[in-house]
């Protein structure tokens, strides 16, 4: 089929099997790396983008689903050399070790943040819906206890 | 300073193994036994399969390898050269999964498709997976064949299939003299623990490339090791240094799961590469990935404990038992640590230390971080809570009194010197528990679900040595070079930067100790014709032990940097002068310092007496629990860890490698496990082997004690690995606190916990 889709904000067309999975669409046709493959069955969330809106497992999604819809991956959260608040906070938090598993949990805490889900929570409560919200991304290296820490800290940032 | 690979990271500008572009790259694809244990007869083919995928398999479009095709020796050489990189002909087959043939195609989906084509006829033996029968003898798996045994209890009766055994033993002769220590005792406490094999579950799966150029292999990949793999590859292809070149993409976790299986990814793409004529790349599936590669050795510790009057320990009596699996890999190294961590770091003047890793046909157990340590902790730390208990002592406070300080002496006769954290550590958790706040939970309660909890808490206390066992470091003799060059100041070592933030170390402590801003300094990949042997990326070695390296060999360059530009009337700032340099000879100033152990280190490997590791890390750790009575559920409240890390060279670092670590401990402790089912694993996917997630850990509370090593770099000395030692025993502990009955098996399951309920105490 004929793929047409809005990817980080750019038209974009691809000639693909409808049965292709959209994790493979952004990463052999439209070469956008960024989104990786941890398991192919998500469970580890590693290849979470945003699809009008939602965070999805790019892994669980087909092409034949996408045609006209808003793709937001990884490349797409920074504007320019302007990091977004969630990805500077997992820098300066220390938020990201090996970095696998970092692409899916940016572009899914970018979508908390952005979309205000922790808006109004005291911090503990904060806490509590994060590790709600997140829990589709695995990560095996930090404990989460860091990366909790930076999407706070961004959710601050972007809404104080 | 934040991590200098942390914008890559968070952008996914990070290029790991599959992200790699590789135009023409074909794809391999690995056949594998569908039996524990064999002879291989044949290897068929089945040609309708492949003409129905429209590729038949005349090597155009598919490419076979088979042990035939090996160049050089049939071997992935690491300790021993026990394992096949693929079984051949009328070989044996050892384990289910094992690498039978290869198949390589333009597409991945092609490559798998066609390996399904291919169909080992595997004549099957019986297998053995219980680590007592392979002791008996049932099947003759490794060694010279010895008589079957009857096997007494816990393998009592048997010693076959032992691919490596240690005795330690401390302040006595004999087993007559030991035997009189428990005699004499006031009391003793006799324990059988079991732990379950764990996954690494790293969440890149082991991924490589390899090609050929001139005659030359190129590698690159996701480990820990390149030069492990250089290694590898020079027996498996019979070349020589120079015929092979290891790199290492940036890699998505590694936790001793990288350690030596990308050495059996790097022959295989090897060999297909040289066959296809092209470059192959290699990415395991996450099912394949889980059931083929290495796991944390599953282990059983027998501990007595024989206790005097007053409450002091008179003798600590352990054997441990680990499953190999099927193969030597680094069984030998994970027990002996294993081993010299089994008697724990508290008081005792007598200690008998038997362990055995024993084979099985079992896919091989391998490097897990903690690398045995993890095993017998949980075992001495559930001792030690019996004994607690038996005498009606405070958890902590007992520990506090039999634990070693500086001054005494280890299970091995190592006097203990300096950066000896006990007493920091112990003051750390006190202080977690000071007030009301602090205050244990209270026992009963109810749920946000309206059930009936019980509550309980536990402490465990807990060491771990630092950098290679015994004389390890001064053979390995690690180098590094630090060098002034026209583009800047660049590190140059073998260390693998797989998360944990070597290279953000390294970036400081040269800066550092060359005086210049971190921004100058560069640390190159390692790739192995590029940089010196620092040794493997493990064994919580590398800032440590290859950073002190570092360190001295940006001091070196400074010195003669400085030198330099005095003769020749040439100022400014340390990088101003290297440019100067790089200008006027037209080369790079370079330095390469090996490894010198601290003085006074000694280490005897026929006795297993002395050093045993240059230092040790301290910690202590707090765990409150939660237990639904009614779904047998455990939640974990709260959990503390105090941890001696010397000096943290980068806070945010360490405390990502703590809690990291600590996650990683809880998840074995409560949740995790690879359930075997006639020697295959019956979870290999991420749905049924699971591994914590947000909603399941708690929040970590990290305190970090500084107790400085006067050798380390800045005081530092491993942090990596102690946080995975403790907090199982620590949970299982609050376990038994909660319920009043013994939690002695790892995973402490829901299903485990309801299995104990006729036991649970009254109140």
């Amino acid at each position: 089929m004929k793929l047409a889709l809005e990817v980080n904000g750019e038209p974009r067309t691809v000639e693909v099997s409808p049965w292709k999975r959209l994790l493979d669409v952004l990463r052999d046709d439209l070469r956008l790396t960024g989104t990786k493959e941890g398991c192919g069955e998500g469970e580890c969330g590693a290849c979470t983008v945003e699809l009008d809106g939602e965070a999805v497992n790019s892994c669980l999604v087909a092409a034949g689903q996408c045609d006209g819809r808003r793709v937001t991956t990884v490349e797409g959260l920074a504007r320019g050399d302007v990091l977004h608040a969630v990805q500077r906070q997992l820098v300066a938090c220390g938020g990201a070790q090996c970095g696998i598993c970092t692409p899916g949990i940016a572009v899914c805490a970018a979508h908390v943040v952005d979309r205000g889900l922790i808006a109004g929570c005291d911090d503990a409560a904060a806490r509590a819906r994060v590790r709600e919200l997140l829990a589709g991304n695995i990560c095996r290296c930090t404990g989460y206890q860091l990366i909790v820490d930076a999407v706070i800290a961004a959710a601050r940032e972007v809404a104080p | 300073m934040p991590r200098v690979d942390g914008v890559a990271k968070v952008t996914g500008r990070a290029r790991y193994l599959d992200d790699l572009d590789a135009p023409g790259a074909w794809h391999g694809a690995t056949v594998r036994s569908q039996v524990a244990h064999g002879v291989l007869e044949a290897i068929e083919i089945d040609p309708s399969l492949g003409a129905s995928l429209g590729a038949g398999l005349d090597g155009s479009q598919v490419c076979v390898v088979t042990a035939a095709d090996i160049p050089g020796r049939n071997v992935i050489a690491l300790i021993e050269d026990d394992q096949p990189a693929l079984v051949p002909i009328g070989g044996r087959v050892m384990h289910h999964d094992e690498p039978i043939a290869l198949v390589a195609a333009p597409t991945r989906q092609l490559a798998f498709a066609a390996a399904k084509a291919i169909r080992p006829r595997i004549a099957a033996r019986p297998a053995v997976f219980d680590v007592d029968a392979s002791l008996a003898g049932a099947v003759a798996l490794y060694g010279p064949p010895s008589p079957p045994s009857p096997a007494g209890p816990d393998g009592a009766g048997g010693d076959a299939n032992v691919f490596k055994q240690f005795l330690l033993r401390k302040g006595h002769a004999s087993d007559a003299e030991l035997d009189a220590v428990f005699a004499a005792a006031a009391h003793v406490i006799e324990g059988r623990y079991q732990t379950s094999p764990q996954e690494q579950m790293y969440i890149e799966p082991q991924a490589m490339m390899a090609s050929w150029q001139d005659g030359r292999c190129h590698i690159v990949g996701s480990m820990q090791c390149p030069f492990y793999v250089h290694k590898a590859m020079k027996a498996l292809l019979g070349c020589d240094a120079d015929g092979v070149v290891i790199a290492q993409s940036v890699t998505g976790g590694g936790f001793g799961g990288k350690e030596e299986y990308p050495s059996m990814l790097a022959a295989h793409a090897a060999l297909l590469a040289r066959k296809a004529g092209r470059a192959v790349k290699m990415v395991y599936d996450r099912d394949e990935d889980i059931a083929a590669t290495t796991k944390r050795h599953p282990c059983r510790t027998r501990h007595r404990l024989a206790v005097d009057a007053r409450g002091e320990l008179a003798a600590i009596d352990i054997d441990v038992v680990m499953d190999g699996g099927a193969y030597l890999t680094l069984s030998p190294v994970v027990l002996s640590r294993g081993v010299l961590h089994a008697a724990g770091p508290y008081r005792c003047p007598v200690v008998r230390v038997r362990g055995r890793v024993v084979a099985t046909n079992h896919p091989p157990h391998g490097a897990f971080r903690g690398f045995g340590a993890p095993q017998t902790t949980f075992a001495y730390e559930r001792q030690i809570q019996k004994l607690a208990r038996l005498r009606g002592e405070d958890p902590l406070a007992l520990r506090k009194r039999l634990a070693l300080r500086s001054g005494d002496t280890t299970a091995t006769g190592q006097l203990l010197g300096a950066s000896v954290g006990t007493d920091e550590v112990f003051a750390a958790i006190e202080g977690a528990i000071d007030g009301a706040a602090g205050a244990p939970p209270v026992r009963h309660g109810v749920n946000r679900h309206g059930a009936p909890v019980r509550r309980g808490r536990g402490v465990c206390f807990y060491f771990h040595g630092a950098g290679f066992t015994g004389s390890g470091e001064q053979r390995l003799a690690g180098r590094a070079t630090v060098a002034a060059t026209a583009r800047g100041f660049e590190v140059r070592s073998s260390s693998a930067e797989i998360g944990q933030g070597s290279i953000t170390i390294f970036t400081q402590l040269a800066a550092a100790a060359l005086g210049v801003d971190p921004a100058e300094v560069a640390v190159i990949d390692p790739t192995t014709s590029r940089v010196p042997d620092s040794g493997p990326t493990v064994a919580s070695r590398t800032a440590m032990v290859v950073g002190a390296v570092v360190e001295r060999a940006a001091r070196a360059v400074r010195t003669r940097l400085e030198a330099w530009a005095a003769e020749h009337g040439v100022t400014g700032t340390l990088a101003a002068i290297a440019t100067a340099h790089a200008a006027a000879t037209g080369g790079e100033l370079a330095e390469t310092v090996t490894y010198e152990p601290p003085p006074g280190i000694a280490w005897d490997d026929a006795t297993y007496t002395g050093a045993a590791y240059p230092v040790y890390g301290w910690a202590a750790c707090l765990v409150d629990v939660e237990i639904d009575l009614d779904t047998c559920e455990l939640a974990i409240l709260r959990c503390v860890q105090a941890v001696d890390v010397g000096k943290a060279i980068n806070p945010a670092i360490v405390r990502g490698q703590i809690e990291g670590g600590t996650l990683q401990a809880l998840g074995w402790a409560v949740l995790e496990n690879v359930v075997y089912k006639d020697g295959k694993v019956a979870n290999a996917n991420m749905t049924n082997c699971i591994v914590p997630t947000f909603a399941d850990a708690p929040e970590l509370e990290t305190i970090l004690v500084e107790v400085p090593y006067p050798f380390g770099p800045g005081g530092a000395k491993g942090v990596g690995e102690i946080p995975m030692d403790g907090p199982a025993a620590a949970v299982a502990n609050a376990v038994e606190d909660a319920l009043g009955c013994a939690f002695d098996e790892l995973p402490i399951s829901p299903e485990a916990i309801a299995a104990t309920r006729p036991g649970w105490s009254a109140s």
